[in-house]
């Protein structure tokens, strides 16, 4: 074998602290302009909203209306149940991370009764929110009471589990060899893309009374509920579309040739490869969704923005618009900040072994 | 051996005067062609010539529009069942080795087995394992595909293909995609294969492959076999004009 070469240490203006901010920021002269102008427009928005933020603002606005933020109109006395609720799905949590962490090998048992809690948490939860009837212990609240993040949550979470299988059964079914139901999934993913989301929910709150037999009412955040939904799913349905036809014809081909059963070689080999690569667009679809459940004004229901709006229009706050439209910015990015760590995080995770 | 008490010669695939058309062009036109249980056949001709159509119409990745092709006495028609049962019996090797990046390699191993032959988990994890270690990659049977060689590749190819426990096997041009040093890793995997007794069908332009290992070799022109004869009258007596000058390109290459 050959004897080990010297190994030569690479200039020091090359790496470290000095070499990154060379390579970076000084690398030209226009450069070290554009970073110095950068530097001082940052300095100057800063020190503004820094300044304003720890002197003049008033938090106090914040603070006080905490509570209606977070669960808007439902009755203080019952607000137990959705701090219960936010107990059992952090208590989930908490667990999912311990058995699909770093030591999670020891817990292959214990990962499918956490699905299985996750699966039961929400029955439970709308159970538990909405009550039965007029006991006591856990008497009805009427979902027109359900408002702030809470209903923002409500309404992105119910829409983005159940979006995206309705997605991806319409991708399937608009490359399907049945006529029919190609037609129909592409006639539905046409006409709901080609239809603003708004008019979707106007649909679903003003029109669908209308079809529905006398004394039948739909409750109005299902009704919510259920045109975000299809409205997503339509969406959805694009981005799978695209992971499908990304596949190779050798990935089927070869499934096939193994004997694997039509149902076997999607479910088995073709639709977990096209849901990895769609991983990113479809989180930003869901992103879109959690931000778009602000829209449910329209048809009078009051989630997180809403109700800062109606803090703003209380007289005592009056004035206080920018504190607290700052804060409810601070929470829609900081969740959809985590979607999109977390994708990204899902991507690693399942990417290993591509090239 | 021990399971062909009934005729050793027995005929495992018959093809019948098989047909394709791909649109208008007409890809197949009347191939006959009988194998024998056990029998290894190379099968080689120009590109466009319809050679790896006619493997692939075998397991019926193409569809024959005329003809007869039954496979270990199966009929192949519409009937999806019957389209399964050759399927499961019959193990496919391809050009760009078609491996599921996704899964891990024993997992792309054991997943027919599990899937179609239902077998369990151990059992299929042990069969994987054997098959790994005959085709000589057992340490990188918990690495995805994108992780190894060509050579590598193709032959966990082989081993996913074997898993099934065919009882033909199909190669479609098998070291065409592989970087000239990893090819006979690939064609000794296939040699121990052939004097294991296994059925082969091998489209593939390594005539010293074919040479050493195949009972019959066959030359393919024009959508049928313009030459079928023993290995030995094939390469000393070529009777047709197009084979000598196919034999004469590609072998002085």
């Amino acid at each position: 074998m050959a004897t080990v070469s010297e190994v030569i240490r690479p200039p020091r203006t090359s790496v470290g602290v000095p070499g990154w901010l060379k390579e970076n920021l000084f690398s030209t002269w226009y450069n070290a302009l554009l970073t110095f102008g950068s530097l001082g427009l940052i300095y100057v928005v800063l020190r503004g909203l820094v300044t304003w933020g720890l002197t003049r603002a008033r938090w106090d606005v914040v603070t006080t209306n905490l509570t209606l933020f977070l669960i808007g109109p439902f009755p203080r006395d019952q607000a137990w149940r959705v701090w219960a609720c936010v107990i059992v799905v952090i208590l989930l949590g908490g667990l999912s991370l311990v058995v699909w962490g770093p030591v999670g090998r020891r817990f292959k048992v214990a990962r499918r009764w956490v699905v299985i809690g996750w699966f039961l948490s929400f029955p439970l939860t709308i159970l538990l929110l909405r009550g039965f009837g007029g006991n006591s212990v856990l008497p009805a609240v009427s979902t027109s009471y359900w408002g702030g993040l809470l209903l923002t949550f409500l309404l992105s979470i119910v829409g983005i589990v159940a979006s995206f299988p309705l997605g991806v059964l319409l991708a399937l079914g608009r490359r399907s060899s049945l006529p029919a139901v190609r037609w129909f999934s592409t006639l539905y993913i046409e006409l709901i893309r080609g239809v603003p989301l708004v008019t979707v929910l106007f649909m679903a709150a003003i029109m669908l009374p209308l079809f529905l037999p006398e004394g039948v009412r739909v409750d109005k955040v299902l009704r919510a509920m259920v045109g975000f939904t299809l409205f997503t799913a339509a969406y959805i349905a694009e981005n799978v579309r695209g992971g499908l036809a990304a596949v190779p014809l050798g990935q089927y081909e070869a499934a096939k040739a193994l004997g694997l059963s039509g149902v076997q070689v999607m479910g088995l080999i073709v639709l977990p490869q096209a849901l990895r690569a769609v991983i990113p667009p479809i989180v930003g679809q869901f992103i879109t969704l959690f931000k778009d459940t602000s829209l449910v004004v329209i048809i009078g229901l009051l989630d997180l923005l809403n109700i800062a709006k109606s803090v703003v229009a209380q007289p005592q706050f009056m004035g206080l618009k920018r504190e607290v439209y700052l804060f409810v910015a601070v929470i829609y990015f900081i969740f959809s900040y985590a979607m999109s760590y977390a994708s990204r995080r899902l991507e690693v995770a399942l990417g290993v072994g591509e090239r | 051996m021990q399971n062909e008490k009934l005729n050793p010669a027995e005929d495992i695939i018959i093809c019948h005067d098989v047909h394709k058309w791909f649109g208008d062009f007409h890809v197949l036109r009347g191939v006959n062609l009988t194998i024998k249980r056990g029998e290894v056949v190379v099968i080689c001709g120009p590109s466009g010539s319809g050679k790896s159509t006619f493997i692939r119409t075998i397991n019926r990745l193409e569809e024959h529009q005329r003809g007869t092709i039954i496979v270990d006495g199966i009929e192949l028609t519409n009937d999806i069942r019957n389209v399964h049962a050759v399927r499961s019996e019959i193990g496919m090797v391809f050009q760009s080795f078609n491996l599921f990046p996704h899964l891990k390699v024993i997992d792309n191993v054991t997943l027919a087995p599990l899937w179609v032959r239902k077998w369990p988990k151990e059992k299929a994890e042990k069969n994987a394992m054997e098959l790994l270690a005959r085709v000589g990659i057992p340490e990188q049977a918990y690495k995805y595909p994108g992780q190894l060689s060509g050579g590598q590749q193709q032959r966990v190819a082989i081993a996913r293909a074997l898993a099934m426990q065919p009882k033909i096997m199909l190669f479609d041009e098998p070291t065409s995609a592989l970087d000239p040093e990893m090819i006979n890793e690939v064609l000794d995997v296939m040699r121990e294969l052939a004097h294991s007794g296994m059925t082969m069908i091998v489209v593939t332009h390594e005539m010293g492959f074919a040479k050493e290992v195949a009972h019959r070799i066959l030359f393919f022109d024009e959508g049928n076999i313009v030459e079928g004869n023993t290995t030995e009258e094939f390469f000393k007596n070529p009777r047709e004009e197009r084979t000598r000058l196919f034999l004469s390109q590609i072998l002085t290459h």
